[in-house]
Formats: structure tokens, sequence, C-alpha cells
């Protein structure tokens, strides 16, 4: 594999994940995530890309009966994030996610952003006002929004209320964010508006997205995992898996004789 | 298709396979006319008291004015000396109302808070069927308890309270409405779809503040009119109020003191015997149309509160 000298962000070792009613959602996954990259995941529907990006920020915490075996190990801390012993939250504060439906608050454009900084004690107007801003510019929205900033967040288009989420996710200065299917439910120009503002967030942070769209992980990702019924199928740089996959089950995904 | 030759025109017959088959469609008028008429039912009961409400209402105003009603400050149809001011009444049914929703509200919303967004799914379904038994309990069966137990346990704290008084009626009535409020909130923040929760976690919250800032406010619609059913609901309760608050109308917002609502004084007069087109008799009706024209200002209120507020996830 190329690039081998870049950092690690984080890193799955010997991954499962059980959701309650017992179903083994995760088998024995291990792959790396390369600080600064884009890394992509890949695989039909119910291959478990989404319940394996849920892991990194303990989203499954949320519903009683889910378990997790194995480690998800965040540097530089050198710490298990799957621990029980580390708190959830902490792990969001930085870890932040973006979802495949656009879901921003009941609130204006403003408090959606803020509402990051809100959840860590942070009050104070001027700092707020600055990192609204630069979350919002960041996001590539700033224009669009700052003359109507105390709005109400549903009133943006479907497009913009995902910038907003990104927005959201980014005020924080998250160091890995997530992206779930993010552009599923957006139309082509919006799609890529984000994948263009995805490969700009890279100079600050981890990315990991998950696609059923091989097209946009070919455009944006640096590195990609095909997944097929809970387990990796293979692991490579993102130009290697599209032109010459090591396995013949990538292949068959790729070339669109299976999926 | 374009190489296919057209049929040559014909006259057009209906054939019997696609005739209008007459029995089915009568069956269907028949059926549709019986569930017009139940609907009906409702809204001609409605049309038909607001009618009788305002017939005898009118006869009550020709002999009293509509100033004095709103203005005198006594309240006393069945007097030698009558006076025909409504403000007693009203100041009776507004404080324990009042009263009612500064014990509901809180306690409702909070057990609606904890119900949906805290209390595993086995404690809620434990929980929620016994507030519910609450409604169950006839408001008479309240009335007393306010009189019995609630009046006698508030005079242990303060002894000049009297026997009749408008804060006991108000806090037991409260304690009743308090499963309308946490019910139908619940229902609401419930309602709120996972996403927007996940969400908010995401970011880092925890429950308490996902649950404030974020469900909370994306069901404000919903609360609200829970607690427009609970208005209602106080300024139309009769049973705990005329047993507990006592008979005489008195003009004051002290809940220290006794005092009868609209609705103590109709269930009072009501069970009397009075001739028909009395002014006594006139009077009830009088009355009830403040209390209708009450209960309806706060629905529109709450209908506005609810548009202006509306979901929109």
């Amino acid at each position: 594999m190329a690039n081998i000298n870049t950092a690690i962000k984080a890193e799955a070792r010997d991954l499962n994940f059980f959701y309650s009613n017992g179903a083994r959602a995760l088998k024995g996954i291990s792959m790396p995530l390369y600080e600064n990259k884009i890394t992509a995941l890949i695989g039909p529907s119910g291959c478990g890309k989404s319940t394996f990006l849920r892991c990194f920020n303990r989203m499954h915490d949320l519903y009683p009966g889910n378990k997790y075996e194995g480690q998800i190990v965040m540097y530089p801390d050198n710490t298990n994030v799957l621990d029980a012993g580390v708190d959830p939250i902490e792990v969001r504060m930085r870890i932040s996610m973006v979802f495949q439906k656009p879901n921003p608050f009941p609130k204006s454009i403003y408090e959606n952003v803020a509402y990051g900084l809100r959840v860590r004690g942070e009050n104070n107007k001027r700092i707020m006002d600055d990192k609204v801003e630069e979350a919002l510019k960041g996001a590539a929205l700033w224009n669009e929004v700052k003359d109507r900033l105390h709005d109400l967040a549903f009133n943006l288009s479907g497009g913009q209320q995902q910038r907003l989420c990104i927005a959201r996710a980014l005020a924080t200065d998250p160091e890995i964010m997530l992206f779930d299917e993010p552009t599923s439910a957006l139309d082509p120009i919006a799609t890529a508006n984000i994948e263009e503002l995805m490969v700009e967030l890279r100079s600050k942070l981890t990315i990991l997205v998950v696609t059923h769209n091989m097209q946009q992980a070919a455009r944006v990702s640096d590195y990609t995992a095909y997944m097929y019924l809970g387990e990796l199928i293979e692991y490579d740089d993102t130009d290697r898996i599209f032109t010459n996959p090591g396995r013949k089950e990538t292949e068959d995904y790729i070339t669109g004789k299976f999926g | 298709m374009a190489t296919q030759a057209m049929q040559a025109p014909m006259e057009l017959t209906i054939s019997p396979r696609l005739a209008k088959n007459i029995r089915r469609n009568v069956k269907e008028r028949i059926i549709e006319l019986i569930l017009m008429l139940a609907a009906l039912t409702a809204v001609a009961t409605t049309f038909a008291i607001v009618g009788v409400l305002l017939y005898e209402s009118v006869s009550f105003f020709k002999t009293v004015s509509v100033v004095e009603f709103f203005t005198a400050t006594e309240w006393t149809p069945l007097f030698e000396d009558a006076h025909y001011g409504i403000m007693p009444l009203v100041s009776g049914t507004l404080t324990t109302s009042a009263i009612a929703l500064a014990v509901a509200v809180p306690i409702g919303t909070i057990t609606a808070i904890f119900l949906s967004e805290f209390a595993s799914h086995k404690a809620r379904e434990t929980v929620k069927p016994i507030l519910e038994l609450l409604v169950g309990v006839p408001t008479v069966v309240f009335g007393y308890f306010a009189l019995f137990f609630v009046t006698p346990l508030l005079q242990s704290v303060y002894p000049e309270l009297p026997s009749f008084n408008m804060l006991s009626a108000g806090i037991v009535m409260g304690v009743m409405i308090i499963p309308y409020i946490a019910s139908l909130s619940e229902d609401a923040m419930r309602a709120v779809p996972m996403s927007m929760r996940e969400g908010s976690y995401a970011m880092g919250a925890t429950r308490f503040q996902t649950a404030i800032k974020v469900v909370a406010p994306a069901a404000t619609s919903g609360i609200v009119a829970a607690y427009i059913l609970a208005v209602s609901r106080a300024v139309g309760e009769t049973m705990v109020v005329a047993v507990a608050a006592g008979q005489q109308p008195t003009l004051t917002f002290n809940p220290l003191e006794g005092a009868a609502t609209i609705t103590a004084y109709i269930v009072q007069v009501a069970m009397g015997d009075l001739p028909h087109g009395s002014i006594g008799y006139q009077s009830i009706f009088a009355a009830g149309l403040v209390l209708m024209v009450m209960t309806l200002s706060f629905n529109i209120i709450g209908h506005w509160i609810r548009k202006k507020y509306r979901e929109h996830y």
C-alpha cells in the first residue's frame, strides 16, 4: 500500500458489532484512518458501512442492547474509544458527524451552528459570533446566509441545510468528521458542492465517508474500503481499488457485475 | 403504434359488462349518508347549545344592561336586592384555573420529558397507564379529596384558611389535569424524529440538553395544544370547585379565600327550582355564554400559537 508514511488518526482493530437482537453486523474489521485523508466506505445496502461509521462516535450507545467487541484506537491519545471507561460525550466532542438526511434543529441558522459551542458551555457572544462565521465560511454557506442568520434553519433548501449541518459539525473544531451518505438526499448540484467541500476540509481534519455511490468515492476519497455482509473485503488506495482491485469480489462490485 | 391501422368509427354502446352498477352505487350512497349523519350529530349539538345560550342570554340582556353585567362587582341574581356583575364569578374561575395550571404545567411537562426522553421502555409502560388512570377518577371524588384532605392539610400550615378556599380546589384540579398535559406532551415529543435527537447527541450533547434544547422546541406545537386543552379543562371544571372552593360569589383573586366560579354558580342554580323565564333562570345562560366565550378564546389563541410553531420536520 502506498503512502504508508502518512500518520494514522484512528484505527479499527478486529472490530465486531452486535445489535440488540443478537445480529452480528460487523465481523472482525481492522483498518486505519489516515490523518488529513478522506476514506470512503463502499458496498451494497446492508453491508454494515453505516454501522461501522457509527461505531467511531459511539452512536450505537443511544440504543440499549447494542454491543461492541474489539477496538477503535484514536491517536494521539492511544485510547480505545469503545472502552467502557471512555465517555461517549467526550468522544463526540472530537469526532463529529453529518447525517444522511439534513437534520437541522428547530432553531435559527445561527443557533444551529452555535449549538455545539453552547452544549460545551460557551456563552461569550464575541467568540460565538466568530466561530459561527468561521464555520459557515468553512461550509461555503456564509455568503448565502450572512444577512439572515436569525431565520429558521428549515427555510433553507436541502443542500443549504446539509451545508448548515456541516457548519454545525465544524464549529467545534473536530478532529475526525463522519459523513453518513451525506448527499443521498440531494440534487446533483448540491452534491457537487458538498463533495468539493469535503475535499477542502481534508486539510483541517480526517474524514470517513459512507457512500453507496461508487463514483462519489472515486471522485473524493484517498482511500476506499469495500465491505460486504459485515466484512471488510478490501482496503486500499482509491486509485488502486478502482483500477486494479486485488480481490475478485471488489472487482465484481466496482464493475457492476454485482450489487 | 404508428404502423397499426385505426379501427373504423362505429356507433358506441355501453356494454352491460361496463354499465353502472345501480345496486352498488345505492349501497355506497347510503353508507356515505350514515357516516355524514354521525359526523353531523356533534356539529348540530354544538350549534344547538350555542343557539340556546344566545337565545336565553338575549332575554337576560333585555333586563340587565351589558355594561352592568361586566362592571358591577356583585353577583346576586337570586336576592331581593339583585346585582348582575359577572366579574366575581370570572375572578373565581380565573384564580382557580391559574392555580391549577401553575401546578399542572410544570409537573406535567417535566413528567412528559422524563417519560419521553429518560424513562426506559419498561418504566414508561408502567408509569403511563397509572398516570392515565387519574383521568378515570370521577371529578366529584377529587372535589371531596380537596375538601377533606388537602384543605385540612393546608390548614395545618396556615390555620386561618377557610374550609372553602380556591387554593385547595386549584391544587387538586391541577393534579387532576396533570395526565392530560403529560400524556399529550409525551406523544408530541415522541413524535420528534430520532434523526433530530441523533444530530444533537452527535454534537456531544447530553440527554438533558437534547431534551430541553432540541426535542421540546421541536414539539412546541403539540405541547401548546396540551396546555390549551388543560386550560379548557380547568376553566370548565365544575365539581371540584363547587365542592371545595365554595358557593359564594366574591370578587377576589386571593387564593386563600373561597369564591364561586361560573361553573359552580351554574350547577348550584340549576339544581334549585327556578321558574322558566325568570331572570335567575336566564342568568344561568348568560354565565354559560361567558364561559363558552372564554374557552373559545383560549382555543383560538392556542390554535394561533400552534400555527406559528408548527413542526417543520
